[in-house]
């Protein structure tokens, strides 16, 4: 049957991997490509960068990540952050990513996600949402990197990205991110019930019951996380017997 | 053309064929490889590869308009031929993916993943069906040093369904078995991304390299 999936995720700026918590204060943890051959060694299903450079000066350097990161490593790659046009989708799959990640840009101008999965096929485009809990069982989208409310429901934009063209959603709980407390699972379960197309949990593992439990609770079929794999706490190849141990359908 | 092309692999404006590139680089670094969209070097080339992605209806179209249909029909019957995901799907003929005929080279037709499908938690089924899944196999020697039920990366949401159970290399799961591999003499065709597959595909990419039907 379909394993799922365990993705680590790299965030890359200035031509480093860095990690914040709840989307601030950054911390150092090596150089990309580096990092990206250990997790492919591991046993990563895939990989997940996103380029959270602020200026744009900078953009050029994720290009030379992922082409170099491609021609190494052959299992998935999906890359998100400031991309604003299908021209950006073109360029990032060019250089070498399969999927491409669309957070803050869907918003303003949700045509972005139907156009670039009618060009390029549903199968690469990702939406990011960044969701916060603002009552129980509603949870409300931001972008910006988490600075900007938009006043819409996560799970009705959940279903109108999937309507849009979209082929998979990758979903994090910004109270969660960086906290290590585990996924916000009411969250996952509530956008994988919803939606027909896959959901990555993301945001909040800090230890390895913590993705059994986006898994078996939230309903994820992906589990993404950065800093347990980063700082050397598990390697995914740990990660992934611990969730074959209790029951879960990996690729070992 | 005074190079003499060993993979051709076509272009035909559907999507990203770096990762297939690369992935052939990888195993034959010393093979002449083009990414081309010129009927003449894909039927001049000793090795084929189509892959394909997005939309059946798009890749038809761009393959026609892209004059590379005869080439395409050529090679398929002439030479290793290795189809990846659309590339696979588009050598039947008919897909009810926007209900489009396809190349006609193989019997039979592609039929999408039923919805609100469950596992055995209950839990849903989503299509497209997305990561790694088992590849049960028969003997062909694209598959020699591969492992039995090896995990190869899928995304797709339709499947082919071949009128000949002959021509079927492998099978999968999601949940009912379906096939995603076929081949018929000098061709081979898997729904699967070899390019993307981590040990096993560049396996079976280097097999299809050295190849000799």
């Amino acid at each position: 049957m379909l394993a799922k999936r365990i993705i680590p995720c790299l965030d890359v700026t200035a031509g480093r991997v860095v990690k914040g918590v709840s989307f601030v204060e950054l911390r150092d943890a090596g150089d990309p490509v580096e990092i990206a051959r250990r997790y492919n060694e591991q046993g990563a299903d895939e990989l997940t960068f996103l380029d959270i450079t602020a200026s744009s000066d900078d953009r050029g350097i994720i290009f030379r990540i992922i082409e170099q990161v491609a021609s190494q490593v052959f299992i998935p790659l999906t890359v998100g952050g400031g991309v604003r046009e299908v021209q950006d989708v073109r360029n990032l799959l060019n250089a070498g990513a399969d999927k491409v990640s669309i957070n803050t840009s869907a918003v303003l101008n949700p045509q972005l996600v139907a156009d670039a999965a009618g060009r390029y096929g549903s199968q690469c485009i990702v939406v990011a949402i960044d969701a916060k809990q603002t009552e129980p069982a509603r949870w409300e989208v931001f972008t910006h990197g988490g600075r900007k409310a938009t006043g819409l429901d996560a799970i009705a934009w959940a279903r109108r990205m999937q309507d849009m063209g979209a082929g998979e959603i990758l979903l994090t709980s910004m109270d969660r991110d960086g906290q290590k407390n585990g996924f916000d699972l009411a969250l996952t379960r509530a956008i994988t019930d919803a939606l027909d197309i896959p959901v990555i949990a993301s945001g909040g593992v800090g230890n390895l019951q913590h993705l059994v439990d986006g898994v078996k609770k939230g309903g994820a079929d992906a589990v993404l996380a950065a800093s347990i794999f980063h700082f050397g706490e598990y390697t995914v190849q740990q990660a992934k017997q611990f969730m074959a141990a209790q029951g879960i359908e990996v690729r070992l | 053309m005074g190079t003499m092309v060993d993979v051709a692999v076509v272009d035909y404006g559907m999507g990203n064929l770096r990762s297939v590139e690369q992935a052939l680089r990888h195993v034959a670094p010393d093979a002449v490889i083009v990414v081309t969209d010129d009927a003449d070097t894909i039927t001049g080339a000793k090795r084929v590869v189509f892959p394909g992605q997005g939309a059946m209806p798009d890749c038809m179209r761009e393959l026609d308009a892209r004059g590379l249909r005869d080439a395409v029909l050529m090679a398929a019957r002439s030479r290793p031929f290795l189809g990846i995901c659309i590339g696979l799907q588009m050598l039947f003929e008919h897909s009810t993916e926007g209900d489009v005929p396809g190349l006609g080279i193989l019997h039979g037709k592609v039929e999408r993943f039923a919805s609100n499908m469950r596992d055995a938690q209950s839990n849903k089924l989503k299509v497209p069906h997305m990561g790694w899944n088992q590849v049960h196999h028969v003997q062909h020697p694209l598959w020699e040093g591969i492992e039995q039920d090896a995990r190869f990366y899928f995304v797709h949401s339709y499947y082919v369904q071949p009128q000949d159970a002959s021509l079927v290399q492998a099978t999968s799961r999601y949940p009912q078995s379906f096939v995603c591999a076929v081949a018929k003499n000098n061709l081979f065709a898997v729904q699967f991304h070899p390019e993307k597959s981590h040990t096993a595909g560049l396996k079976l990419l280097k097999n299809f390299m050295q190849w000799n039907p």
